[in-house]
């Protein structure tokens, strides 16, 4: 790879946010010279290279610069201190049908739009039909915008934007409008755009749609670049940032006061624990559940795992393992033992209780302080990992192509 | 990966730069540009940014015509039943009711409003221009001040439509212009047009910090109007000021007035009319020659120059936090 497409050295933006805004002039002058502001690290000491047909995301959550990064990348912010280089044209996706005009009928704002972007009139000229095809408003086309729907709306401005061809193009959430068909069409696009080797920088908080498309992703806190580097793993990077979770070796659960029976540390082990603290989806993992039995007493122990939205992905206990009753005295430690974890992306939080046999009575809990993470490195997204291969055969039955 | 390159179009021109902007980090293949955003852009560059978006301006002033008149029947002809009206208007008021004794008084005021109609028609629109585009200005990216220039340029064209009235009146009225001195009307335009341009850039920052510009705007029309010998004679004024110790030139300051009687002289060709009780009524100096009407408009345009550059280093100045600001 020559020369990079993108270089962003030593980027940083400061924003003032005005605590009331003097916006006239009685008031500026009432106040002069103190205006309340707080300056606002919106970027600080950005610098990546994006190489020529490379496709980067963004990712950080609201409020993290990356969208400010995209703008000042795209030409629409300036930064406060710092360079960037775009090399070849760029066109920036940031709205769609930014600058459309109500009033005007959708021919012109095709042309305005389009000039808006930097296409030159012959240019347009050339492209109009087949614009006006992409965005299946053949028929309104010579409507006035303000009749369209926000469908309508966005499939124009979309066609618009695609019908570019640039060297460089900034996609900001773009892919989070419209319905599914519609971001097909965008995924396809951009699929398009990646294999005709543009450059695309994408931003967006959706780590699932940057994983299938990005080659490297760079993820964003609070203005700081905190990391980069394969989708994965930057996926991964993004969540623990987000969800502030890790592989954690939890404390001693809560006890409850009557219990006789107390929990040590709880933990989650695998195979690789000493080299990286996730999971790969398919590795084996162990949990293990130390206690102290101060009483003597028949115990089940029931374990649950979670995902982010609480939602309940896996439970047991010992009992439905298949381990009868585990008569608790003394110390001692219970392991449930994973061949494998099937799971595509995501922290888990793992819940443990221990519950009596002989009555009723809970022991001992250990709720949401257990944590485990899981990495996916390839390009699959989802929920659960599934193993798939694929066959092709040139031959088809007759049965099948019917 | 193969990289395929677009089929540049050579029209956005040799900077397809396409924010232009920044040419002076360019560097390696010749056929892929860099433009670099950095804190900083240097003015000279923006003054070259006008022309590479001519075609983004061409395209923003016919939006801003076809919005004028979006749905309304007549349409353009509005434009023009504008000035046709005031010219009966004041026929009537100064000429049938007051006998204010300049002989064909509309056309004489007619002159005058053409010249500031243009001028307080595009100024106005000026500065709303980057508030009023607030969503294109948050994201797309492109020299800003082509916002400002549209409004100067649908000005233009109505201009050109209300100079179509004015003619129709001086065929009908039988007046023949001064023809000497109609060449003189090409420096007086493009005076005016470099002079309001100036205005229009510095004005739509401006407005973006400052909201109260454009209300504080209306009122400094209309006192610029009087301070303009539109709807009286440049000879009044004149004649006054040696009284209060201070040279003629004083009134030239004023850069409308030396396009407004260059108009005057060259279409209503009257320096010094006799009106209907036969007195001599000094319009405009009557013993000066072409220089004394061409030396002024040539200060105007130097003197727009110089305003347009300073208007566009405050706007580059400004534009830095437009996005945040609107």
């Amino acid at each position: 790879m020559d020369s990079p497409a993108i270089s962003v050295e030593h980027v940083s933006k400061k924003f003032r946010l005005y605590h009331e805004k003097y916006m006239t002039l009685k008031e500026r002058v009432i106040h002069f010279g103190n205006l309340p502001f707080e300056e606002f690290q919106a970027l600080t000491d950005i610098s990546m290279e994006i190489g020529q047909g490379e496709t980067v995301g963004l990712i950080g959550h609201n409020g993290s610069g990356k969208s400010t990064l995209l703008k000042c990348i795209g030409g629409i912010l300036r930064p406060t201190s710092g360079v960037i280089k775009v090399r070849g044209q760029l066109a920036a996706m940031l709205e769609l049908g930014a600058g459309f005009n109500p009033e005007l009928s959708g021919r012109d704002n095709v042309y305005l739009n389009a000039t808006l972007l930097g296409m030159p009139k012959r240019e347009i000229d050339r492209r109009f039909d087949e614009i006006v095809q992409f965005s299946e408003l053949e028929h309104f086309i010579d409507n006035q915008v303000k009749f369209y729907s926000s469908g309508m709306y966005m499939k124009l401005g979309f066609a618009v934007a695609v019908s570019f061809e640039p060297e460089v193009l900034l996609v900001d959430e773009v892919l989070a409008v419209g319905d599914e068909r519609f971001q097909l069409k965008c995924l396809d696009k951009i699929k398009q755009f990646q294999s005709d080797g543009r450059t695309i920088v994408i931003v967006s908080h959706a780590p699932d749609v940057l994983r299938t498309i990005c080659d490297r992703i760079f993820v964003l806190d609070k203005g700081v670049q905190v990391g980069g580097g394969p989708a994965g793993e930057a996926v991964r990077l993004f969540r623990e940032r987000l969800f502030g979770t890790g592989l954690t070796g939890a404390a001693p659960g809560d006890q409850p006061s009557a219990g006789t029976i107390r929990l040590g540390r709880v933990g989650v082990e695998h195979a690789h624990s000493s080299e990286r603290q996730y999971l790969e989806p398919g590795e084996p993992m162990t949990v293990t559940v130390p206690y102290v039995a101060t009483e003597p007493d028949d115990v089940v122990v029931a374990l649950s795992i979670r995902d982010q939205r609480d939602e309940l992905v896996f439970a047991t206990d010992t009992e439905i393992a298949g381990q009868d009753r585990v008569h608790a005295s003394g110390e001692g430690v219970v392991r449930f033992n994973f061949r494998s974890v099937p799971l595509l992306d995501g922290s888990y939080k793992v819940a443990l209780a221990v519950r009596s046999c002989t009555s009723s009575r809970i022991h001992a809990f250990s709720d949401g302080q257990l944590s485990f993470e899981v990495m996916n490195p390839g390009k699959e997204t989802g929920m659960v990992s599934m193993e798939v291969s694929v066959g092709v055969s040139p031959h088809v039955s007759a049965a099948l192509v019917d | 990966m193969s990289v395929t390159r677009q089929s540049r179009v050579p029209d956005l021109n040799g900077a397809e730069d396409d924010t232009g902007r920044k040419a002076s980090a360019r560097k390696t293949l010749p056929d892929k540009p860099t433009r670099v955003v950095a804190a900083d852009v240097r003015v000279w560059q923006r003054v070259g940014d006008v022309w590479r978006y001519r075609e983004l301006l061409l395209s923003l002033v016919r939006k801003e015509l076809k919005i004028k008149y979006k749905n309304s029947t007549l349409g353009f002809v509005w434009s023009m039943l504008n000035p046709m009206l005031t010219l009966i208007v004041y026929y009537f008021v100064f000429q049938v009711v007051l006998h204010n004794g300049i002989p064909q008084f509309a056309l004489y005021l007619l002159c005058g409003l053409l010249v500031w109609n243009f001028f307080s028609t595009a100024l106005p629109g000026a500065t709303q221009a980057v508030v009023g585009n607030a969503g294109i200005v948050k994201k797309v990216s492109f020299p800003r001040e082509v916002l400002a220039l549209a409004p100067v340029g649908a000005a233009l064209f109505f201009f050109g439509l209300q100079a179509l009235i004015l003619i129709a009146a001086l065929l009908v009225f039988g007046v023949m212009p001064a023809w000497s001195y109609v060449p003189l009307l090409i420096p007086a335009v493009a005076g005016l047009v470099l002079f309001a341009s100036a205005l229009a850039i510095f004005l739509s920052a401006v407005n973006v910090y400052l909201r109260d510009t454009q209300h504080l705007l209306e009122l400094v029309l209309m006192a610029w109007f009087w301070g303009t010998p539109i709807a009286y004679q440049y000879q009044l004024v004149a004649n006054r000021l040696p009284a209060v110790h201070l040279p003629t030139w004083v009134f030239l300051l004023n850069p409308i007035t030396p396009v407004v009687i260059t108009f005057q002289r060259a279409l209503y060709a009257r320096p010094d009319p006799v009106s209907a009780t036969g007195a001599v009524i000094q319009l405009l100096p009557s013993n000066v020659d072409l220089m004394w009407y061409l030396a002024p408009l040539l200060g105007v345009i130097v003197a727009s120059g110089v305003l347009y550059v300073g208007a566009l280093a405050v706007f580059n100045r400004l534009e830095g936090n437009f996005a945040e600001e609107l």
